[in-house]
């Protein structure tokens, strides 16, 4: 699980273009979206791709999704629950 | 046309002028990425949003920066009334390119939502209005090369003709960038009558004045 942890900041850390933060910087616990990543809509969209993208998973259920991305620890419990 | 050009910024070939004067000069940067990215830097600005754009916004949006630094008046324009007319040759054909690389192999096909945004060139218009949140009258042209009778033709209707009490300001300019290769040219013009007691730079809008200013690299 941690392993998976510090894959995802450094996959979203890139995928997101956010040049200005490091893996260290990034709680695992905080929220992606509003106060702490800052995260936008488009972003939203990027982590449905990075899943679909490097674990083969596609989000079926979307009103799901708020809850899976609310913070690097929650896609994590989501992936390694649905990774084939 | 009665209004002024009160600040310009020209950046090209890792260079950047300001009101005519050298401003900043890059023997760095070997690409136009790394180029703008230390331009960021020097500018101090705290803007992650930047990082996100594509090379186009990114050159708009400091060629902007720079311009309104330079404008002592801009803060006090209303922000509906500030109007964004820009032009360029090339659309957005850097990010359509990197768009179509990631939708050529169907068996990896990942089209990217964020590099998709980016696959119009009036987006800088947004990235700009949004930075400076300026809610007023915009366009894009695309012309072969900058057309300063054209831009000249439309920021005077813009501050001379229609809804002329609308319009106070214009950001307007050329801001092009294919392959490695990036121009920006952007200037912030305002109503001849807007603040007659201006200090500091100002100069008469015509067309002849802003191809001067657009080919004053020296």
């Amino acid at each position: 699980m941690k392993e998976l942890i510090e894959n995802l900041k450094k996959q979203i850390i890139e995928q997101l273009n956010l040049a200005e933060v490091k893996p260290e910087d990034i709680d695992p616990n905080a929220s992606l979206f509003g106060d702490g990543l800052g995260l936008d809509s488009i972003d939203a969209l990027e982590l449905i791709v990075l899943l679909e993208k490097n674990y083969g998973i596609k989000i079926q259920d979307p009103a799901a999704a708020k809850n899976i991305f609310s913070s690097i620890q929650s896609m994590a419990d989501f992936i390694m629950a649905n990774k084939k | 046309m009665k209004a002024k050009i009160v600040s310009y910024c020209k950046i090209k070939n890792n260079t950047v002028w300001v009101n005519g004067e050298k401003f900043y000069v890059d023997n760095q940067s070997v690409d136009i990425t790394t180029f703008l990215a230390h331009l960021y830097k020097q500018l101090n600005l705290n803007y992650p949003k930047f990082f996100k754009m594509d090379n186009l916004c990114k050159l708009g949006i400091l060629a902007t920066e720079l311009a309104i630094q330079n404008n002592s008046e801009f803060n006090n324009y209303e922000k509906d009334k500030v109007a964004i007319s820009l032009s360029n040759n090339s659309s957005s054909i850097e990010t359509d390119r990197n768009h179509i690389k990631t939708i050529a192999d169907k068996n990896q096909y990942f089209p990217s939502p964020s590099l998709f945004v980016y696959t119009l060139p009036n987006i800088i218009i947004g990235e700009i209005a949004i930075k400076y949140k300026l809610t007023g009258e915009n366009s894009f042209f695309i012309s072969e090369k900058f057309d300063e009778n054209l831009m000249c033709t439309y920021d005077s209707i813009l501050l001379n003709e229609a809804q002329s009490s609308h319009t106070t300001a214009v950001i307007g300019g050329w801001v092009n960038v294919d392959g490695n290769e990036g121009e920006g040219f952007i200037y912030c013009l305002e109503k001849a009558n807007f603040n007659p007691d201006r200090t500091g730079f100002s100069s008469s809008y015509n067309s002849e004045t802003i191809h001067k200013f657009y080919n004053k690299t020296e």
